[in-house]
């Protein structure tokens, strides 16, 4: 026998199988290739941290030797094996007792699919699609909760929640956020905020990552999608789009591309096929960022004040800092993000270039993310009561758009971006995965300190990259100056760093942090990976071949980006450039 | 944030109360014991308090380095925790089987008609009264029986329970 000591022997269906002592039901039988139906039950909800309250109870199989002399009904993803243990898990009493819990669950659910958000998304749905339901025997009562839209971000409908509590793991124990618990008790319990408060009152930092992993309809994200088409619809309005980086690396795999292809120029003739009168790209302020944090990296690393600095694109995470950490304010980057950069020299610097008056033109925002909806609603990115950004729809967003257009990306011609907001370098698509926008500021802050450009064998800093949670390197900027850098995703994985600064604030010169675990591929909304890991790296690698593909690759070495200041900004950190691309935090 | 509310020096000194009871703990902010305490030292604020209104959840959870949510999700998931307020006299009332055979719903009825108040609501508007029902207090030799703050009242018909509540009137 081949088998260890720590392994034991268990028959699932008549099939022998050996795993290691301590392995439940369903990873033995997934090992068999037998397939449980899960609900509640996810291996990641993110950061590899497991949800498994067993409390669903959709994976019910009959099992024998787990209790002395009775075959019995257990979870699948709850129970672990034992020595001889013979597993069944589609005899009629499993079967049966599967069906009654699904009733069950869809008894105390409003069963509006046909109106409901997740839609075609929904694993409820699913289930009922396999087990063939056509008639839900039980009647009886039904929660009822208002719906939840206090935030301009996060939607939440508990009248659907199944208390799977996937979202309350995922807040508390991946993002260290505390917005969510399970509240109440028995039949009238959900996932609720303390107190039932609305979550706009919360410590919500509007990441989304609950969004992502709701398995039915009960957290969603607000749609301005009507309001867009609205706008496009407007003889009297110029619309213009801007599109992160994230999206071109997702969007395809809602129309049949390989994961994490990009798709960019398929992407920007689809935005046109939907009328917008400009397609540009974040990417272009994202390069016009990079100019200004590795300015401001730069400044304060000659003067060793307020370090280490922190990056300041991604919107939840400076909720986060903004709730949490009130004594660390003074460190992040001043800088807006890309997405408020855009929109702020949208409705200046272009406004005035095509003769457009800012009342008389409507930004819009294709966001992988939850929070930029919250991120453009701030009234610091407002102008005489004018949004910089008017509306934000996400990648899942467009996708609906794209469909109920009729317009398939499979079947569009590559298109290039409009100018002068459209050009971009390398640099700017690494923004959208972990790691990237410090990997962007060090390619610039490097030709700032040496007046000369890195070699193009040396562009790529790999210390920096890949999807682990928090990656720490020690970069020669200099010769004989090195800095200390991190780069970390997932709000938990933020506040291990913040204590460590806070602990020792000289560890660090420079750390960027994302909200969500890899950065903004697997974003609050980006088309659901279902806890596909495999999904994400691909999306990570579709940038990083976005990256290497192009000549330019250091956001400084952008012709538009040089013009806007040699036309409009003057330097990188003037005056003008801190009035409208620069920001101030308030504790919250 | 709103903490720095001014407070009554009733409810400062309360607080003080619950601070020192906190502090008798010794945990640090990372302790793991943290969540353990939590019932214990919810129990010890709803006895100083009366009850666990939002801001003293939102002091315990800051004291125990816990989300508000994580000490609100406690708070709503056990009967014994109370965010209403109580009247100065909780009057409970048994529906356990052997008071309910008894007749004790039809007292029940009666407390609520007199009080103008329906049990496990607010306490009645001049802050005295409060009604709830519970299961079976263990003295079901005296069925229907009636609690008062601790005091245990037998054999209590409806008009016996009028009488009773108003003794408890005139004591104010």
């Amino acid at each position: 026998m081949s088998e260890t000591m720590n392994n034991v022997n268990v028959t699932i269906n008549g099939k022998k199988v050996s795993v290691p002592a301590g392995s439940t039901i369903l990873e033995a039988a997934a090992k068999l290739n037998i397939k449980i139906p899960t609900l509640c039950y996810c291996p990641s909800v993110g950061c590899g941290v497991e949800n498994k309250p067993a409390s669903c109870r959709i994976c019910l199989v009959e099992a024998e030797g787990i209790r002395r002399g009775r075959r019995i009904l257990v979870p699948a993803c709850a129970t672990p094996v034992a020595e001889g243990v013979e597993v069944f898990t589609n005899t009629q009493r499993a079967l049966q007792a599967r069906r009654t819990v699904l009733e069950l669950l869809l008894s105390d659910h409003p069963q509006d699919c046909l109106t409901c958000p997740k839609n075609r998304d929904c694993e409820l749905q699913q289930l009922a699609a396999e087990f063939g339901i056509r008639e839900i025997e039980f009647k009886g009562k039904r929660n009822r909760f208002p719906v939840d839209m206090s935030s301009n971000a996060i939607m939440r409908d508990l009248s659907k929640c199944i208390m799977c509590r996937r979202c309350e793991t995922v807040c508390n124990k991946v993002q260290t956020v505390g917005a969510l618990t399970g509240y109440g008790r028995g039949f009238s319990a959900k996932v609720g905020t303390a107190s039932m408060i609305p979550l706009a009152d919360t410590s919500c930092t509007f990441c989304g990552q609950c969004v992502n992993i709701c398995p039915v309809g009960a957290i969603t994200g607000i749609s301005y999608v009507k309001k867009v088409w609205a706008a496009i619809n407007d003889p009297k309005k110029t619309v213009i789009v801007q599109t992160a980086p994230a999206v071109r690396v997702a969007v395809g795999q809602e129309f049949g591309f390989a994961p994490g292809q990009p798709v960019t120029g398929k992407l920007v003739a689809g935005l046109r096929a939907l009328g917008f009168d400009k397609v540009f790209d974040t990417n272009f302020s994202a390069d016009l960022t990079i100019m200004e944090e590795a300015h401001e990296l730069v400044e304060r690393v000659k003067a060793q004040k307020n370090l280490p600095i922190l990056t300041s694109c991604c919107p939840g995470w400076i909720n986060f800092i903004e709730h949490n950490y009130p004594d660390l304010l003074h460190i992040p980057s001043s800088c807006k993000s890309p997405q408020q950069m855009f929109g702020a020299l949208a409705k200046t610097y272009y406004a005035e270039k095509i003769g457009v008056k800012p009342e008389d033109m409507v930004v819009v925002s294709v966001m992988p993310c939850q929070a930029k909806k919250y991120e453009a609603a701030r009234p610091e990115f407002s102008t005489d009561g004018i949004p910089d950004v008017d509306y934000v729809v996400t990648t899942r967003e467009l996708c609906r758009m794209f469909q109920e257009a009729g317009v398939h990306l499979a079947n569009m011609e590559d298109e290039a971006f409009d100018n002068p907001l459209g050009q971009s370098t390398g640099a700017a698509d690494l923004f959208g995965v972990t790691g990237g926008v410090l990997e962007a500021a060090l390619r610039t802050a490097y030709f700032f300190l040496n007046r000369k450009n890195l070699e193009k064998d040396a562009l790529v800093f790999d210390s920096v990259r890949g999807l682990n949670g928090v990656k720490e390197a020690s970069i020669e900027i200099v010769p004989g100056l090195k800095v200390n850098v991190a780069a970390c995703s997932g709000l938990g994985n933020a506040r291990k760093v913040l204590d460590m600064v806070r602990k020792d604030p000289t560890r660090f010169q420079a750390i960027e942090i994302m909200a969500c675990p890899g950065g903004c591929i697997n974003g609050g909304g980006q088309p659901f990976l279902h806890g596909r890991r495999d999904l994400l790296k691909k999306r990570m690698e579709g940038l990083y071949s976005e990256d290497a593909r192009k000549v330019l690759r250091m956001s400084h070495e952008n012709t538009d980006i040089q013009a806007l200041y040699k036309e409009f900004l003057g330097e990188p950190g003037s005056e003008k450039a801190h009035h409208l691309l620069h920001t101030v935090y308030h504790q919250k | 944030m709103c903490c720095e509310k001014k407070l009554s020096e009733a409810a400062a000194e309360k607080f003080a109360e619950l601070d020192k009871f906190i502090d008798s703990l010794n945990l640090a902010a990372d302790d793991e014991r943290r969540r353990g305490y939590l019932i214990q030292v919810l129990h010890r604020a709803q006895d100083i308090f009366g009850y666990l209104p939002r801001e003293v959840q939102i002091h315990v959870a800051k004291r125990l380095t816990l989300s508000e949510a994580a000490v609100s999700g406690v708070v709503s998931f056990y009967n014994y925790f109370s965010t209403k307020p109580k009247g100065k006299y909780c009057i409970n009332v048994c529906l356990g089987t052997a008071c309910y055979v008894k007749g004790s719903e039809k007292v029940l009825s009666e407390i609520e008609r007199v009080l103008g108040v329906k049990a496990d609501t607010d306490p009645t508007p001049d802050g005295l009264f409060s009604v709830s029902a519970l299961r079976c207090v263990g003295a079901c030799g005296l069925a229907p029986v009636v609690m008062v703050n601790e005091k245990v009242y037998g054999k209590v018909t409806p008009a016996k329970a009028v009488e009773i509540i108003n003794e408890y009137k005139k004591l104010g």
